[in-house]
């Protein structure tokens, strides 16, 4: 009996440790999996959901520099699409990505959060907040 | 002496796992037919079969039956814009075009069924940018009648204009393996994985029918 109150006194500490994560670690959490779940059903059909595109058709979301110079214009991408020629990985992509206009700020930002940090990216938490000022400023 | 019994049971069980078929079966509708031999009436089959077939190619030519003439081929309908399950297909379709390339014995048909859009030109793009220089693979165009057509009655596909679609079209991803003969032997789901794996495997055994 008494050996059943101490595995209760250590089961409760260790529950006391998980809900220490910070405000920003859980939404991180939050947010990586349900973009991984919208990545697979919006983008990984043609980006591949290992994120290494098609040949010269597609291109890769691996390239961390690309990620990084265009940090702010993701949203807009994402959002409106991609016509035109782009460099990535050191290759030229001329297709055109659709827009998907009926994805919301918070969407956009748990994609976001789940490319930037898969792939061989490491960019942390993509705010629903600065989503809604990176579409703002693109416009 | 039962357990000896039991485990001969268990062994002939797993040895029946093992088995591969050694033919492929024939799909799509048959026929019997009356042929004489020897005297006597024999009943044969007459298996369904791709027709003569006259399709524009990524160059621009003409191409028929007769560029796949004692080759097997893998046939698929797709359209160069789609970003559903085309990526898909034919990122796996690339698996057999890498698998076989420089084998005269295989090869690979692409139908649009974009009539509007993907003529010749843009076919060109597409197989460049997916990286295929060569008409081993061959990605063709042909007018929305014959299309559509030849896709359900002769591929057993499905592919057809639906105005509630955000693209305006819908095809189903069937990989068909057809034998040199022009018969139907096997349709694999393009999207996964473990079918096109399987046409992989079915493919050689096909080839190795080819060669007895």
């Amino acid at each position: 009996m008494k050996s059943n109150w101490i595995l209760i006194f250590f089961m409760t500490i260790i529950c006391f440790i998980g809900a220490c994560q910070s405000e920003e670690e859980i939404n991180y959490n939050r947010y990586y999996t349900t973009g991984k779940q919208l990545y697979e059903s919006r983008c990984g059909n043609c980006h591949n959901n290992d994120g290494s595109g098609l040949a010269l058709l597609y291109p890769p979301l691996t390239d961390t520099t690309y990620l990084q110079s265009n940090k702010n214009k993701l949203a807009f991408i994402i959002k409106n699409g991609l016509n035109g020629e782009i460099t990535v990985s050191g290759k030229t992509y001329n297709g055109q990505m659709p827009a998907q206009q009926d994805l919301s700020d918070i969407e956009i930002a748990e994609i976001i959060t789940y490319i930037t940090n898969s792939f061989g990216n490491k960019q942390g938490l993509k705010k629903t907040e600065d989503v809604n000022k990176d579409l703002k400023n693109c416009q | 002496m039962r357990n000896l019994f039991y485990l001969l049971f268990l062994g002939l069980i797993l040895s029946a796992c093992n088995q591969t078929p050694d033919q492929l079966p024939y799909l799509g509708e048959r026929a019997p037919v009356e042929k004489m031999v020897d005297g006597k009436k024999v009943i044969d089959t007459i298996y369904q079969s791709i027709p003569p077939f006259q399709f524009r190619n990524q160059d621009s030519l003409l191409i028929s039956e007769k560029d796949f003439e004692g080759k097997i081929y893998v046939s698929d309908f797709f359209f160069t814009s789609c970003n559903t399950i085309c990526p898909i297909m034919h990122r796996n379709m690339l698996k057999v075009y890498e698998k076989y390339k420089g084998n005269p014995q295989v090869k690979i048909l692409s139908h649009t069924i974009d009539y509007k859009y993907d003529l010749p030109s843009r076919l060109k793009k597409y197989a460049t940018k997916l990286g295929i220089n060569d008409h081993q693979w061959e990605f063709v165009h042909g007018s929305k009648d014959s299309i559509y057509q030849f896709a359900a009655k002769n591929y057993l596909v499905a592919a057809y204009e639906d105005q509630q679609d955000p693209q305006g079209l819908v095809h189903q991803g069937w990989f068909v393996l057809v034998d040199k003969n022009r018969h139907l032997r096997g349709a694999y789901d393009g999207t996964k994985t473990d079918q096109v794996e399987q046409l992989l495997k079915d493919m050689d055994l096909l080839l190795q029918e080819n060669e007895k």
